[in-house]
């Protein structure tokens, strides 16, 4: 349908997408050459919104750097204070009672949710409909309310703390939370209707923007957009952490690699996420939700570690390197939308504008989380 | 109350010139209140009760800006094109019938003066987007030409459909051959009417690139297509022009499918004023639809937009050009009425 003939000789312009643009979502920069309407090569320029976080690690303790997890994805900002404090509690050797695990995967799938809803309604703002952005913002916000009225803030979380969390959550956070499941139940049944059968939504999304999974193992892309692909890895299941081993979910896997699989695969999460946070509130123990002795000041052996966990956009993975004193000698961190992002000049190679932008809404980019 | 000629004309001019006016900044403020509600908000509420102020303190705060000519356009065609949307459409309403004897020039030609100036618009779009030197504008407009063109052959045929029916071009005539009663309209006029007033209305939509056909203006896409360097008025006028389109193709459609000023049943009154009452009725029903369409649906792409027109529009328009006129040569004689 799309394929008129494009002649090989024909001047070809400089359209510089961003950094200031509706559609980057941030300050993402994309120099594309275009031809005509067709992309001829598109290059995503970075940089705008670094903040040296890697440096910023080396240079303040192992409980500083904590807040400075929840500025990279601030859309998904409790995936990352728990991918941190994973990987600090492993190199400290910490256990973490069952409570506070319990607690983190409620919190951090609720987190999820929001994340994807927010993407829901960005992606079909891309596409030109107004109304569904609204709607799950609605959503959304319940489950903000939520995580205010137990960690403190909506969006630059900093809940946990190594060995736990900093406080128990109370019943009207967990009443609150099943009353939130029934109601996004409810609701998820409108926006398919609204939204995912809608027919001009349809004819956007399949069959274009179709990445391989080869294309996905070459560049490294995790997450919804891997799994879009045909490839079921998820660190949830493949890598278990945490208690999700004890919990009962799927991973959604389509396997055409177009927008639209990419689309279902996190419309089913959000289903799955409901799943999981619903049977981690039935089986939540009692008990305390920190670990006991867990020193003042922390310093963990010498020695390298790394821990990944499932963030909304894919995995982030963390390696720290400890030279046994207070400080990190070195913090790298892995995140998703950095990988994600490098295939799209590729990816959008020969595409049309709106198709090319419909691709690189359904890779949810969140730009702090890939300049970091 | 009959006038004399140069001040009927004057009067219709201050008329129609005010009606434009007030219905685009007051078509803002319902289009604002639809979404809201559509979208589960309210709306504009602070300026004004229900928010009624709100155009008027737009207004007021497009007029005091700045207008910004940007290096590098052209000065001329920057300049005109907003006039070029604008103008006519503002004409065209000289031969829109507002009630029985409520129309500015009753000519025979009205249909033909209507699609004249609205080819001009297109030019307007064209202009303003080449004019201001930036890429986005000029991907724009080259896309609202394209689009412009390729819904106007399914329109202009189902307008051709409509002309072999009444046999009139003049838009008064044809309100006052749908007369008595609702099942006089034109809608009604064949089993293949209701598939043309479908086709006429998508039209319409695509005509004044309203949503899901809004490509020219894809702000996701194109941030704010032909109209991105303008700024204060120049913007405004745009504006102004568009829903003075989008009223000129629900008039439209209201007076040749929908019984113009005619009242939908006979025992109600379509004499004076309550001709005005029912013909903005019906236009207003359609600009909600239009509106209620808008926030519904996601747009659609320029192929997307392109193979609807050719492949499905116009080969059924053109269909529904035939049988029509079989319809009106053929029964006749198979029912031996002459």
């Amino acid at each position: 349908m799309n394929d008129l003939a494009r002649s090989p000789n024909q001047e070809t312009f400089v359209l510089n997408l961003g950094p200031q643009h509706p559609a980057t979502h941030g300050v993402l920069r994309v120099k594309l050459t275009m031809d005509g309407e067709y992309i001829v090569d598109a290059e995503p320029v970075l940089g705008y919104v670094h903040r040296m976080h890697e440096k910023m690690g080396e240079n303040r303790t192992w409980v500083q750097f904590m807040p400075n997890t929840a500025r990279l994805d601030y859309l998904g900002a409790l995936s990352y204070n728990h991918g941190y404090v994973k990987v600090v509690e492993q190199a400290m050797g910490l256990e973490v009672p069952e409570r506070a695990e319990y607690l983190r995967v409620i919190t951090v799938e609720l987190n999820r949710i929001a994340s994807h809803l927010l993407w829901f309604g960005a992606f079909v703002l891309d596409l030109g409909g107004f109304t569904p952005l609204l709607y799950a913002f609605d959503d959304r916000e319940h489950i903000l309310d939520l995580l205010e009225s137990v960690t403190g803030s909506r969006l630059t979380f900093c809940y946990y703390r190594f060995g736990g969390l900093c406080n128990d959550v109370d019943d009207d956070f967990l009443t609150g939370t099943r009353a939130f499941i029934k109601r996004l139940r409810k609701r998820l049944p409108d926006y398919h209707n609204l939204v995912t059968k809608n027919i001009i939504l349809i004819n956007r999304l399949k069959d274009v923007g179709v990445l391989s999974a080869e294309m996905c193992r070459k560049y490294g892309a995790t997450g919804p957009v891997l799994r879009g692909s045909g490839v079921d890895y998820d660190v949830r299941k493949n890598e278990p952490y945490s208690v999700y081993p004890e919990l009962d979910f799927e991973v959604p896997v389509y396997s055409e690699g177009d927008s639209m699989a990419r689309y279902m695969v996190r419309m089913d999460e959000i289903d799955q996420c409901l799943r999981i946070v619903e049977q981690a509130l039935d089986k939540l123990p009692e008990g305390p939700v920190m670990a006991e002795k867990v020193p003042k000041i922390l310093k963990p052996a010498a020695g390298d570690y790394y821990g990944a966990v499932e963030a909304a956009r894919g995995t982030f993975g963390i390696r720290i390197v400890s030279d046994g004193t207070n400080i990190p000698y070195r913090m790298k961190l892995r995140s998703p939308t950095f990988s994600n992002l490098s295939l799209y000049g590729e990816a959008s190679r020969g595409l049309l504008l709106p198709d090319a932008l419909a691709l690189m809404g359904s890779l949810d980019l969140v730009i702090p989380e890939i300049d970091r | 109350m009959t006038l004399t000629e140069p001040w009927r004309v004057l009067a219709f001019l201050v008329g129609i010139i005010a009606f434009v006016a007030l219905n685009a900044a007051y078509l803002v403020w319902l289009e604002r209140k639809v979404a809201g509600h559509i979208q589960g908000r309210i709306g504009p509420k602070e300026v004004g009760p229900f928010g009624l102020l709100q155009p008027l303190a737009d207004g007021i705060k497009l007029m005091s800006k700045q207008l910004l000519v940007p290096k590098g356009v052209d000065p001329l065609l920057f300049k005109v094109a907003p006039l070029l949307v604008l103008v006519p459409a503002v004409m065209s309403f000289v031969t829109i019938p507002f009630g029985e004897n409520l129309v500015a020039r009753n000519i025979d030609i009205g249909l033909l003066m209507i699609f004249a100036f609205a080819s001009v618009n297109v030019m307007g779009l064209l202009l303003g987007g080449w004019g201001s030197n930036n890429k986005y504008a000029v991907i724009s407009a080259a896309r609202a030409v394209s689009q412009n063109v390729a819904y106007e052959i399914p329109m202009l045929i189902t307008v051709v459909t409509m002309i072999m029916l009444t046999s009139t071009m003049n838009l008064n005539e044809m309100v006052i051959q749908q007369g008595g009663g609702i099942l006089n309209w034109h809608f009604f006029a064949n089993p293949l009417m209701p598939f043309a007033f479908l086709i006429f209305f998508v039209c319409a939509l695509a005509e004044t690139n309203r949503a899901p056909f809004d490509l020219g203006e894809a702000e996701s896409e194109l941030i704010a297509g032909f109209h991105t360097e303008y700024s204060g008025m120049g913007f405004g006028v745009f504006f102004m022009g568009e829903y003075a389109n989008i009223i000129i193709g629900c008039s439209l459609a209201v007076i040749l499918f929908l019984g113009g000023w005619q009242s939908p049943f006979e025992f109600l009154s379509d004499q004076g004023l309550w001709g005005v009452f029912w013909f903005l009725a019906k236009v207003y029903f359609l600009i909600f639809c239009v509106m209620w369409i808008r926030w519904t649906y996601p747009r659609t792409t320029l192929w997307g937009l392109l193979n609807l027109s050719w492949k499905i529009l116009i080969p059924i328009s053109l269909l529904i050009l035939l049988l029509t006129g079989a319809m009106i040569k053929v029964w006749p004689l198979i029912t031996g009425a002459s």
